[in-house]
């Protein structure tokens, strides 16, 4: 029923409970393999019915129509799907829909528009933090939590001291997105960006 | 990924007795590796239980003048502590060289010490490997084994265990607390959590079917330097080679773990008396009797090495 609404879970193999693995889980799976959830996505509260594997990305994707959010590895390990949950940046890829029920979501169309930009977005341009683009609004949902979370006194790996309160230098700056990767290697005017958006001299 | 249904438990008893109760059943908490491992069937529950919201995210004071951390404890905020980062540095430091900064807002303190190894052949589906399929074989020993294990290995399996966190609070000396199925309560000390492989490496720790972590406690401070040193690949975001945790005081004396080198963080107490002596002295019996490949060898020399950097850094 709900199964073929989603395209990248459509390919798994098992379309109900019934063809669960033991005839016990089945009994004990009352409710379909299928969930409401509802969450306020950009400042809209949108109520899905979505297939419980439904990870966060593809419900954004493929179910909301936010296609901002980008699929790259699908396992944690690039950062495309980078989103802020309740003022904290994820993973989408790494979470389910079903587990994210009032929570605040803001992907990279909630940061800001084409007319109205995001400093972060403004930033990018100008130091042409980006080339082919598939990895940015991973890259600038990430780099607009870091620096909430330099804000926030968050020590990082390369911070000296664990009682003082960190600064945006390029160390630290450059750890703390170790999770975002660009394959076209725009790092280092990603870098550059967000010193000007922290307010340091580029 | 397979089919499954999904709950939002309402106590731990009661998710611990539902994961007893129903077979195929799995506790949910940040999810960063259970589903990795779904999307490539290599964990496939049939239901899950959603732990997120137990109220166990807590870091409270103990009695004893210890720290008392609830399971669901997201790694960043164990981190950023203002007293796990005044009295308890390894562990902030630990857990700030592992993964990445979006993981770790998701990952928790129990999901960490229970997180899967990462080998390679663990992760192809293709391969022989006695951890996801009993029996089957282990295609790392003599595969692509640069990253494996050189202690307490089996001749079933040579994985490492991949935490930083865990090398951290078994050098702290932790305990972890749980709630069985039937409800009852037990604390087990950090260094009894983790097994060794043997014949049975799909058996990973000494928690019972359906028995949950509810939280982590430390004991009371000990003061000392505290450092964690952790060599990998990359500069950041990658499991280490080797690791090496201690805390060191002024007289020279002090505790050492090592991650990267065992199916679970590895720590020798006997090998502590000999922290006066210095790093060769320490790593010869943190190490006697290692199994290397020939593509881990170097471990042996790399720990030593780095725990004579540790040592020089605590000196000065």
């Amino acid at each position: 029923m709900l199964i073929g609404a989603v395209a990248t879970t459509a390919t798994a193999a098992a379309p109900s409970v019934a063809s669960a693995q033991t005839p016990r889980a089945a009994t004990a799976a009352k409710p379909a393999a299928a969930s409401k959830v509802s969450f306020t996505v950009n400042g809209q509260v949108r109520s899905l019915d979505v297939d419980t594997r439904t990870t966060l990305l593809d419900a954004l994707r493929e179910h909301l129509h936010l296609s901002g959010t980008k699929k790259g590895c699908d396992h944690g390990q690039c950062g495309a799907c980078t989103v802020i949950v309740d003022g904290r940046r994820i993973n989408a890829c790494l979470t389910l829909a079903v587990m994210h029920e009032g929570d605040r979501i803001t992907t990279i169309e909630g940061l800001g528009t084409s007319v109205n930009l995001h400093p972060m977005q403004a930033a990018f341009i100008k130091h042409d933090g980006y080339q082919c683009g598939y990895c940015t609004p991973g890259q600038i949902c990430s780099a607009v939590a870091v620096l909430d979370e330099v804000n926030a006194g968050i020590p990082s790996h390369v911070s000296t001291d664990l009682l003082s309160s960190p600064e945006a230098t390029a160390a630290e700056l450059r750890e703390r997105m170790s999770g975002n990767i660009c394959r076209c290697g725009a790092y280092s005017n990603i870098i550059d960006a967000m010193t000007e958006v922290a307010g340091r001299k580029v | 990924m397979k089919s499954f249904t999904y709950e939002r438990a309402n106590s731990p008893a009661e998710a611990a007795a539902a994961v007893a109760r129903v077979s195929g059943a799995k506790f949910i908490a940040g999810g960063t590796n259970l589903l990795d491992l779904m999307k490539l069937e290599i964990e496939t529950p049939t239901h899950l239980i959603d732990i997120n919201g137990l109220a166990l995210d807590k870091i409270e004071t103990t009695p004893e003048g210890g720290l008392r951390i609830g399971a669901l404890v997201r790694n960043t905020d164990l981190a950023a502590n203002q007293r796990v980062r005044r009295d308890y540095g390894l562990l902030s430091r630990a857990l700030l060289a592992g993964a990445s900064g979006q993981l770790r807002n998701k990952a928790t303190t129990a999901g960490n010490l229970l997180q899967r190894t990462r080998c390679p052949y663990f992760y192809d589906t293709n391969q022989p490997c006695n951890k996801r399929k009993p029996g089957s074989g282990c295609a790392a020993i003599g595969g692509f084994s640069r990253s494996h294990a050189v202690m307490g290995v089996s001749d079933a399996c040579i994985a490492s265990h991949p935490s930083d966190m865990a090398v951290a609070m078994l050098v702290l000396e932790a305990e972890v607390e749980t709630v069985k199925p039937d409800g009852s309560k037990r604390s087990i000390p950090i260094a009894e959590l983790h097994r060794l492989p043997g014949d049975t490496p799909q058996t990973e720790t000494t928690l019972m079917p359906g028995e949950l972590i509810v939280a982590v406690t430390l004991p009371k401070p000990i003061g000392g330097k505290h450092i964690y040193h952790k060599v990998r690949d990359r500069a950041s975001y990658a499991f280490a080679l080797i690791s090496v945790g201690a805390i060191v005081q002024q007289d020279g004396t002090g505790r050492v773990a090592l991650g990267g080198v065992a199916h679970k963080p590895w720590r020798i107490e006997a090998a502590e008396a000999e922290l006066p002596n210095g790093a060769k002295a320490v790593t010869a019996k943190l190490l006697a009797g290692a199994k290397t490949t020939h593509q881990n060898a170097f471990k042996v020399s790399l720990v030593e090495r780095t725990l004579a950097a540790v040592l020089d850094e605590a000196r000065n």
